[in-house]
C-alpha cells in the first residue's frame, strides 16, 4: 500500500512518497517516483495501483502543459488545477474511475504561499495544510496534528516529514525502505532527497 | 470578376480573398458606432443608440452593452440577432471555464472562443459569416484592464483605444492625435529620443470624455444628448468588478464636461 503525504509550510510545500511499485507477493520496482511534476511550480503525489497512477498523472500534466502553450505561457493557479484534476476524477468517476488519491501541491508567485490540496479518487477535494493518503494517515496525522503551525519554515516542514518516514519505518507493517521527497517552492519543484534513484533502470 | 466568388463563403477568390466575409465587415460601417477606450482604473464603452421609434418599448437593460460574466463584457455592432447567438456562446464559455477550474477565464481565452466560433463560419459548413464586430472590455489578473476588437474573419486584437461602426475611421484618427495626451502639456517637454510616444493612460473620467468626443465627431446629429448614446464603465471595487451604465443625468453631464472643454479650448 503506498504511502503518500504532505506539508505545507510558509513559502512552499513538501511532498514525500514511498518508491514501492508492487503486487501481490511481488516487488515489481523499488525506486518509482510517485510524484510528478505537473507544472513548473506544482506537483501531483499519488497513490494507487500502477497503471492508474502513471495514466492519470501523465493526462493532467499533458492537459495542463497544452494550456500553457495555447495560452501564451500562462500558468494556471495551484487552486485552479486542483478543482481541473478534481473533475477530471468526478467526469470519470460514473464512466472509468482513476482509482487514484492524490495531494496536489503547488506554490503560487502571487500570494508568496504554497497550498497542498488533498483529493481522493471519488473526486472529493479539500485544501488542507497537511495530509496523507492510505495507511499512512493512521500513523502520520497524529503526528503533524501535534508539530504542524502556522508559519513553519522549510527546514520545520522537512522535519516533520523525517518524523513521520520514521514512525512508519517502526510501525507499519509495509517495509518501505525508499521514500522520495520533493519541495515546490519559489524556484520551482525540487527532488530534494531520494531512497533510490528513479532514474536507474 | 469577383461575382463568380463571392456567394460561396468557403471558397477563395483567384485574388485569395474571401468576399462574403469581406461584405459582412462591410455590413458593420452601417451600425451605430461604439468607441472603447482602455483606462487605467478600468475600460470605456460608449455606443451610439440607433432609436428607430419611439414607440418601442425597452425590453432590456442595453442594446449595445452585454455582460459575458463577472470580469467582461461587450458591446456591439452589426446585427443584433447574429450577436445574440456569439453572446449566448461567449457566456456558456466563461461558466464552464469557471466550473471547471473554479476560476475566472481570463479575458483572451473568452475572445479566442469567440473569435474561433464565428472563424468556421468561414471556413465550414456553407453558412454565411456573422455580421457582428464587438468590443469587449474585461479585467482578469493576468493582465488587468484589457481592450478587445473582433469582427466577422475572427479576427481579433487587442487596443487601447479604437472604434467600430459607422464613421469609425473618423473616431480613430481623433483616438490617434488625443489618446494618451494629458489636457495639460508641459511647455517645451523633451521627448525621449527613439522611444514611442508617451502614452499617459487616461483615468476612467477622461476616458469618457474622450468617448464622448469621439461619437460627437462619429454621429450624424449635431446635437449630442444622453438618449443617443450609452456610456458603459468597468472598473473594480473591493477586488470585484463593477458594470455601470450610466444614467441620463450622469450621461449629461459627461456631456456637458466635453462641451465646456471645448469651447474652453475654441474648438475649430
Amino acid at each position: 500500500m503506498d504511502t503518500v503525504f504532505g506539508v505545507e509550510y510558509e513559502g512552499g510545500v513538501i511532498l514525500a512518497a514511498d518508491q514501492s511499485n508492487a503486487r501481490s507477493i511481488l516487488t515489481y520496482q523499488s525506486n518509482l517516483d510517485k510524484i510528478t511534476k505537473l507544472s513548473p511550480s506544482s506537483a501531483l503525489a499519488v497513490s494507487g495501483p500502477n497503471a492508474d497512477l502513471v495514466n492519470f498523472s501523465e493526462y493532467i500534466s499533458k492537459n495542463l502543459a497544452i494550456y500553457q502553450l495555447s495560452n501564451d505561457g500562462l500558468q494556471l493557479s495551484t487552486h485552479a488545477q486542483a478543482n481541473y484534476c478534481r473533475g477530471e476524477l468526478a467526469t470519470a468517476l460514473r464512466k472509468g474511475p482513476y482509482q487514484v488519491n492524490c495531494l496536489l501541491g503547488g506554490y503560487d508567485a502571487s500570494s508568496g504561499k504554497g497550498s497542498l490540496y488533498w483529493m481522493d479518487y471519488f473526486a472529493a477535494l479539500s485544501k488542507v495544510n497537511y495530509g496523507c493518503q492510505g495507511y499512512a494517515s493512521s500513523f502520520c496525522l497524529s503526528i503533524m496534528d501535534r508539530d504542524w503551525k502556522e508559519g513553519l519554515d522549510q527546514d520545520q516542514a522537512v522535519a516533520i516529514v523525517d518524523k513521520c518516514i520514521k514512525e512508519l519505518s517502526l510501525r507499519f507493517l509495509m517495509n518501505q525502505p525508499n521514500f522520495i521527497i520533493k519541495v515546490i517552492d519559489k524556484d520551482g519543484v525540487k527532488t530534494l532527497k531520494f531512497g533510490s534513484d528513479p532514474a536507474d533502470t | 470578376m469577383a461575382r463568380r466568388y463571392d456567394s460561396s463563403t468557403t471558397t477563395f477568390s483567384p485574388e485569395g480573398r474571401l468576399h462574403q466575409v469581406e461584405y459582412a465587415i462591410e455590413a458593420i460601417n452601417n451600425a451605430g458606432t461604439c468607441v472603447g477606450i482602455l483606462a487605467k482604473d478600468g475600460v470605456v464603452m460608449a455606443s451610439e443608440k440607433r432609436v428607430t421609434s419611439g414607440l418601442l418599448a425597452p425590453t432590456k437593460s442595453s442594446e449595445k452593452t452585454y455582460k459575458l460574466c463577472q470580469h467582461a463584457a461587450c458591446n456591439v455592432a452589426g446585427l443584433t440577432a447574429d450577436a445574440n447567438i456569439l453572446i449566448d456562446q461567449a457566456r456558456l464559455r466563461a461558466g464552464r471555464y469557471e466550473y471547471q477550474y473554479c476560476e475566472q477565464i481570463p479575458i483572451e481565452q473568452l475572445v479566442e472562443h469567440v473569435c474561433n466560433y464565428k472563424q468556421a463560419y468561414t471556413q465550414y459548413g456553407g453558412l454565411r459569416p456573422f455580421g457582428v464586430a464587438f468590443l469587449f472590455a474585461g479585467y482578469d489578473a493576468h493582465h488587468g484592464f484589457q481592450l478587445y476588437q473582433s469582427d466577422p474573419s475572427g479576427n481579433y486584437s487587442g487596443w487601447k483605444a479604437t472604434v467600430i461602426g459607422a464613421n469609425n475611421q473618423a473616431g480613430k484618427s481623433l483616438l490617434k492625435n488625443e489618446y494618451g495626451s494629458s489636457s495639460e502639456e508641459k511647455e517645451g517637454e523633451m521627448k525621449v529620443e527613439g522611444a514611442a510616444e508617451e502614452i499617459a493612460m487616461p483615468d476612467v473620467n477622461e476616458a469618457l470624455r474622450l468617448a464622448v468626443k469621439v461619437l460627437n465627431k462619429t454621429m450624424d446629429a449635431t446635437a449630442t444628448s444622453p438618449e443617443k448614446m450609452e456610456l458603459f464603465v468597468m472598473s473594480l471595487k473591493d477586488g470585484a468588478c463593477v458594470h455601470k451604465i450610466l444614467n441620463k443625468d450622469e450621461t449629461q453631464k459627461v456631456i456637458d464636461e466635453v462641451e465646456a472643454e471645448s469651447s474652453a479650448a475654441g474648438d475649430s
